[in-house]
């Protein structure tokens, strides 16, 4: 692409941006010459280089859109309408200009139909009944170019030339002469003082490598005056001075100075984040039916150019949060008393080392009781937790990945994307979001994020006599442990914790994290805890020592070491050392991975319940002989009250005409049995064609509860007991009775020789317990695992499987996903899978072939299960043999 | 990086002109590295090491206010680490804008290479080895192995799949 096109790339883009804010406020102020002739001139200048660059398709856009606003300078009352088409147009410009920039030629295709009804539309106008007096538009700038024209190149003057003789729509009243003044000092497009515009200060384009690399010859030079002032403060109590020490200061003088200038030259006025916001806020308002006015205030609060770019989009997301959340159609809030219009209001504004962002909306406010309710349903936290939050605790829960309370989804928002990923982009810079609400009265929502990324205050720790930094935004407190003071790491099952005002805290041993040699060795329960909160999770970092702070530059990780979840960039300290800084952020999915994966290991001997996991499952609660029984509803499939005068018995077995059939019934108790007289209750099961009733003495309830179940080893006919609704109640293990129903439901008979490995990948905790015992029966041992990559996390870990049993149908990460990677890996690509599907379609069975999954069961058929893995015994032998 | 004219009249590597090499020794045999990718020659001291970093990463450190990543060449090509108290030696190279230390035993002179001397690399190389090396030139008494430096850097897939 030639250096004239690439220029003209960048410079229409801009001023397009710019047209695009004027637009929307000359739609409210339509008499506001100023703006118009802004636009007027930015439209202007855009059609004339379009038409000297030889960009047809540009040019003839531009031009019509030029002659519309040429009528509404000649008194064409403003439409909203015609604003509409008008962006519209610039949103072609855009599109086209895109293009031009991929290939450097303009997209084939006609622009006939905005042209059209631009044209109607300036047609339509009535002729201006008095011709008003010609303004100047443009001027002439003088500029010279410091070098001879390069072929191809042309000169200012001659584009200067070739735009003014573009045809204009004001040709006809033009004067004659269309060069009005000499040559004079381009007049900026400055708007009058007082118009509350956006001011441009005169600046020059500087390539962004360029300010890197003055940055980290600055901070070598911070760095190299730092040795200086060592070796001057050695001199001088060695009674030497050496005539250093006043230019010295100097020299340390003028290089902060220079630190500082060059970080300026980094930041940027928010507003440049702000630019395309009034043109959302007006576009949501006509999809939205809503009238909203957006008022932004500190549009010149400087950042840095790096925060800008993180949290352009997270902002832009909020604002239409806002729009279609937060503020009401004009009907509601007429209703409850407030302006039809609704306002959404940004304010950015310093406050010590950090720069916060204010998003706040009049409109109804955060329904908690819709959010609560919502975050029960998805099993994001328990009822009692769940009272016990505040407000402000709740409210976070909207930053959770799909999460919406929107009764409808519109096109704008509600799908619950994008909440949690402005939440993550924010935190990734050290930022942290806060939500305020009140019912009926509006949203905000406050930012807070570092000025720079460039240079941040950080926390100088040791661990194993290795030094690393913890920014300091994410340092809550610093506690010092020693075993026998008031603060004491204690132990649980292996586990540290801190007690600390009254809460536990669990403890990081992050040398074990790292990995580091004597880790092991050393008691690690001396030293300081650093307090830190990742989104709503509070934990402490054990470090042996704790230094000082030093505002520290962030260099980024080598590409090689960005994997490393646990640093987020390194930094050189003042005496030259190269030290890695902790991401908080990491250091808390790491852990959290890891006790993921000694939970998995846990497994592998007993299948022991996952108690931190707060899915709830709906239960039928029923009594049958003593106490009360529970079975989850997903496995039943109806419940009967028949009359007992209608059972048939066969050979001591009872039997009932059920949907044409005959239907064992099998006592829940052998104790109680089946009633000979009255109402029996029952509760059937089915698989396929076949169905059982189980007898029960009455149906309870149906309740939904966290299920942790205590499993039990010696009886058959209950997976364990679980405390459900305040009272011991047990599970019942509809495997044993199957059997019982049905011979040919037979169990299978346990497997001699050596256990057999099989891993479960479920991400319902409640199955992976419930088919977990029924292999375990069978002679295997069982690996599971809650989600595709916790399964590969523990393949790559080493765990040999002779055979997999997967859900398919998993968030995140599917089951095919998991064989698919299973199969591309070296180890396991042979390993037998079985997958758990309730109805397969028929794309299902086919894809399923194509990567060699053994068999399809069904959820709930354990016996199936259990037959299936039977069958692939013999292929498990060989994959054994191969792991070996 | 790329360099800014590209549109320079001759390319590198024409066939007929001597070649000018680094030359750097690991565990007795002579490695030679293309002059225009090395940029420095300095003594690796002070490293920081990164835990949970890929053996071939020693660690990083600090090159006159740049971060330098430290490769040992010796663990690249699947060697053992030298006893320790030995001085190591870096040579500095640019990577898609990253820096990065070779870490070698010894950095000895420049050599200017004639392609006559030139050969592929023997078939029968230690894959490893073979993995790394552009061509092999014939020596008075001794074999010079040119590295291809773009593979010597490029471990992360491998030490990640792994």
């Amino acid at each position: 692409m030639d250096d004239l096109l690439r220029e003209f790339l960048t410079e229409t883009g801009e001023h397009l941006d710019v047209v695009d804010v004027e637009l929307v406020r000359f739609e409210r102020d339509p008499n506001n010459e100023t703006i118009l002739r802004n636009i007027f001139r930015l439209v202007h200048t855009i059609k004339g280089t379009c038409g000297f660059l030889g960009l047809p398709r540009l040019e003839a856009l531009a031009h019509a859109a030029e002659t519309l606003m040429g009528k509404f300078r000649d008194g064409l009352p403003v439409t909203t309408d015609a604003v509409t088409l008008i962006l519209s147009t610039l949103d072609r410009i855009k599109q086209i200009l895109a293009e031009l920039e991929r290939t450097a030629a303009e997209p084939e295709g006609g622009d006939a139909d905005l042209i059209g009804n631009l044209e109607t539309l300036a047609l339509a106008a009535p002729a201006p009944a008095v011709p008003e007096p010609q303004v100047t538009i443009g001027t002439l700038a003088y500029q010279v170019l410091e070098r001879p024209l390069k072929p191809g190149e042309t000169s200012l003057d001659d584009l200067e030339r070739a735009f003014r003789e573009a045809p204009g729509p004001e040709l006809e009243s033009a004067p004659a002469d269309p060069v009005p003044e000499p040559a004079k000092p381009e007049a900026k497009s400055e708007p009058e003082p007082g118009e509350g515009g956006f001011t441009k200060i005169q600046t020059i384009r500087v390539n962004v490598d360029t300010l890197e690399h003055l940055m980290t010859m600055v901070s070598e030079l911070v760095l190299t005056r730092n040795q200086l002032l060592e070796i001057a403060r050695r001199q001088e109590s060695g009674g030497g001075d050496g005539g250093f020490k006043v230019p010295l200061q100097r020299l340390s003088h003028v290089t902060a100075e220079l630190q500082e200038g060059v970080m300026k030259t980094r930041m940027q006025p928010i507003g440049t984040a702000w630019q395309k916001l009034p043109r959302v806020v007006r576009d949501l308002s006509g999809e939205l039916a809503k009238k909203i006015d957006l008022v932004m205030q500190g549009a010149d609060t400087e950042l840095d150019r790096q925060v800008l770019e993180v949290i352009k989009d997270p902002l832009t997301h909020m604002i239409r949060n806002s729009a279609d959340h937060g503020i009401e159609t004009p009907l509601e809030r007429r209703a409850a008393g407030k302006p039809e219009k609704g306002t959404i209001r940004l304010n950015a504004y310093h406050e010590g080392g950090t720069i916060t962002i204010e998003i706040a909306d009049d409109g109804r406010g955060l329904d908690f009781a819709a959010i609560r309710r919502k975050a029960r349903e998805r099993g994001l936290a328990g009822e009692a937790e769940l009272e016990r939050m505040g407000d402000a605790q709740v409210a976070k829960f909207i930053f959770h990945p799909g999460f919406s309370t929107a009764k409808a989804i519109t096109a704008v928002s509600g799908r619950g994307v994008g909440m949690d990923v402005v939440k993550t982009n924010i935190e990734l810079i050290g930022g942290t979001v806060d939500i305020a609400s009140e019912l009926g009265r509006g949203t905000t929502f406050t930012i807070k994020i570092p000025l720079t990324l460039a240079i941040v205050a950080a926390l100088i720790v040791s661990v194993e006599g290795q030094r690393f930094a913890i920014p300091q935004v994410a340092v809550l407190e610093l506690v010092r442990v020693r075993p026998g003071s008031d603060h004491a790491v204690e132990r649980i099952n292996g586990t540290p914790v801190l007690r600390l005002r009254e809460r536990l805290l669990p403890i990081v041993p992050i040398a074990r994290v790292l990995g580091l040699p004597g880790a092991e060795a050393s008691a690690g329960d001396e030293g300081f805890v650093v307090v830190t909160e990742v989104g709503r999770r509070r934990f402490g970092i054990l470090v042996d020592g704790v230094f000082h702070t030093e505002e520290i530059v962030v260099k980024p990780m080598s590409s090689k070491l960005r994997h490393i979840p646990l640093f987020s960039g390194n930094t050189i300290l003042g005496d030259g050392a190269v030290v890695l800084i902790m991401d908080p952020n990491g250091i808390a999915r790491m852990v959290g991975s890891e006790e993921g994966r000694d939970q998995l290991m846990a497994e592998e001997a007993a299948v022991e319940p996952a108690s931190d996991k707060a899915e709830t499952e709906t239960l039928l609660i029923f009594r049958g002989g003593a106490g009360l029984k529970a079975v989850p509803l997903s496995l039943v499939t109806r419940l009967e009250e028949i009359d007992a005068g209608k059972i048939e018995w066969a050979g001591g077995r009872a039997l009932v005409q059920y949907r044409g059939r005959l239907m064992p019934l099998v006592p829940a108790d052998p104790a109680v049995p089946i009633r000979r007289e009255g109402l029996q209750a029952i509760v059937v099961f089915s698989d396929g064609e076949r169905a059982m009733g189980l007898a029960v003495d009455e149906i309870v309830d149906i309740v939904e509860d966290r299920l942790d179940v205590e499993f039990t080893a010696d009886r058959s006919d209950v997976v364990g007991s679980a405390v459900i609704r305040g009272r011991a109640t047990e599970v019942v293990n509809v495997a044993h009775y199957l059997p019982l129903a049905h011979e040919d439901w037979a169990r299978p008979a346990r497997r001699a020789g050596p256990a057999r490995t099989v891993l479960l990948v479920d991400d319902k905790p409640f199955f992976r317990e419930l088919l977990a015992p029924v292999m375990k029966a069978a002679g295997w041992r069982v690996l599971s695992a809650g989600s595709a990559d916790e399964a590969l996390a523990l393949v790559a870990s080493g765990a040999r499987a002779d055979a997999v049993v997967t859900d398919l149908d998993m968030p995140g990460r599917s089951g095919f996903d998991l064989i698919e990677a299973l199969r591309a890996s070296a180890r396991a690509a042979h390993w037998p899978v079985i997958a758990l599907s309730s109805a397969p379609t028929p794309e299902a069975v086919e894809r399923a072939r194509r990567l060699g999954v053994a068999e399809f069961v069904a959820k709930f058929d354990r016996s199936g299960l259990v037959a299936a893995l039977a069958e692939i015994q013999g292929p498990a032998g060989q994959a054994l043999g191969e792991a070996a | 990086m790329t360099p800014a004219n590209a549109n320079a009249p001759e390319g590198r590597a024409h066939a007929a002109e001597p070649e000018e090499y680094v030359t750097v020794t690991v565990a007795d045999q002579m490695f030679g590295l293309a002059i225009d990718r090395v940029h420095d020659i300095f003594i690796a001291s002070s490293l920081t090491a990164v835990p949970l970093a890929p053996r071939e990463i020693v660690g990083l450190l600090n090159l006159r206010g740049r971060v330098v990543t430290a490769v040992c060449l010796r663990r690249r090509l699947g060697l053992p680490d030298r006893e320790d108290g030995a001085r190591e030696m870096a040579v500095g190279i640019d990577h898609q804008g990253e820096s990065y230390g070779l870490l070698v035993d010894g950095v000895g002179e420049v050599l200017k290479l004639n392609p006559d001397t030139y050969e592929p690399v023997p078939a029968h190389l230690d894959g490893r080895w073979a993995a790394l090396a552009q061509g092999v030139h014939r020596l008075d008494g001794r074999i010079l192995i040119v590295l291809d430096v773009d593979a010597v850097l490029a471990f992360d897939a491998e030490a990640r799949a792994a």
